[in-house]
């Protein structure tokens, strides 16, 4: 037992390291495309992913952004951007007044162990983001068939 | 994928005026996230969900855009305010020519 996760830890660290590297840049990339020249600020948004899952192939992933959610004062919509997925945008999800609170969960798929954003847009045009670190043992997206 | 499949919705039948309520929405899919290559070096196409959107008595509430990042089977819960009785329709698009469409109705007192 021990030796096996030594091994699938081995395994996922071997196949990681150019991954994760290469793609991180990308997602800050991404992330300056929906900020634009706005300023971001560290807070507000509360995400949530296990901080260590066996297999990146179908993770919970939950999220919260604190706002009032009234009509001149809501969460328009918030991306959801992976530092080590070979595709940083992993979804984005519009809310609207009618939502009643800026709160969703959904599943996704983890290629590693990485750092995982969430940008929030609000109707004011502000943006603020939170983040959620998760080790993954066995990675997703790419495995052969 | 076929063109359509199977979906789930779960959300309350009752609900008081001005609740919040929670809504699961499932869809059957594959999400075959196109970085995949079969044993003989094929890539496997790209065929996912990309679309979700959810509308109360004819408008709009929610709408979701999906990626490869998100998992087969995908699952949304999100939530809406309880306004009025009637119908809410779901709906899932994707990659070729895939469409799916639920409803729920609600009894808003």
């Amino acid at each position: 037992m021990y030796l096996s996760a030594l091994g699938l830890l081995g395994l996922s660290s071997w196949m990681a390291p150019s991954l994760t590297m290469a793609k991180q840049p990308e997602a800050m990339e991404a992330i300056a495309k929906i900020v634009g020249s706005n300023t971001i600020r560290d807070s507000r948004v509360n995400l949530v992913i296990p901080p260590l899952v066996e297999s990146g192939n179908l993770v919970v992933l939950k999220l919260s952004i604190e706002s009032p959610m009234t009509a001149n004062d809501y969460v328009k919509a918030v991306h959801v951007i992976s530092e080590a997925n070979p595709s940083p945008n992993m979804f984005t999800a519009y809310f609207t007044p009618r939502s009643g609170r800026a709160e969703l969960t959904t599943r996704v798929r983890l290629a590693d162990s990485q750092r995982v954003w969430a940008i929030a847009q609000m109707s004011d045009g502000s943006f603020y983001r939170g983040y959620a670190d998760t080790l993954v043992t066995l990675s997703a997206c790419t495995e052969m068939i | 994928m076929s063109k359509t499949s199977r979906t789930g919705i779960t959300m309350p039948a009752q609900a008081k005026k001005g609740a919040i309520i929670e809504i699961r929405a499932i869809a059957q899919h594959d999400m075959e996230t196109g970085y995949r290559y079969t044993e003989d070096g094929k890539r496997i196409p790209r065929d996912i969900i990309q679309l979700f959107t959810c509308q109360y008595n004819g408008e709009e509430v929610f709408r979701a855009d999906f990626n490869p990042g998100i998992g087969a089977n995908p699952l949304i819960i999100f939530t809406t305010v309880a306004v009025a009785s009637g119908t809410l329709v779901f709906k899932w698009v994707g990659d070729g020519g895939y469409e799916a469409v639920n409803q729920a109705q609600i009894t808003v007192s």
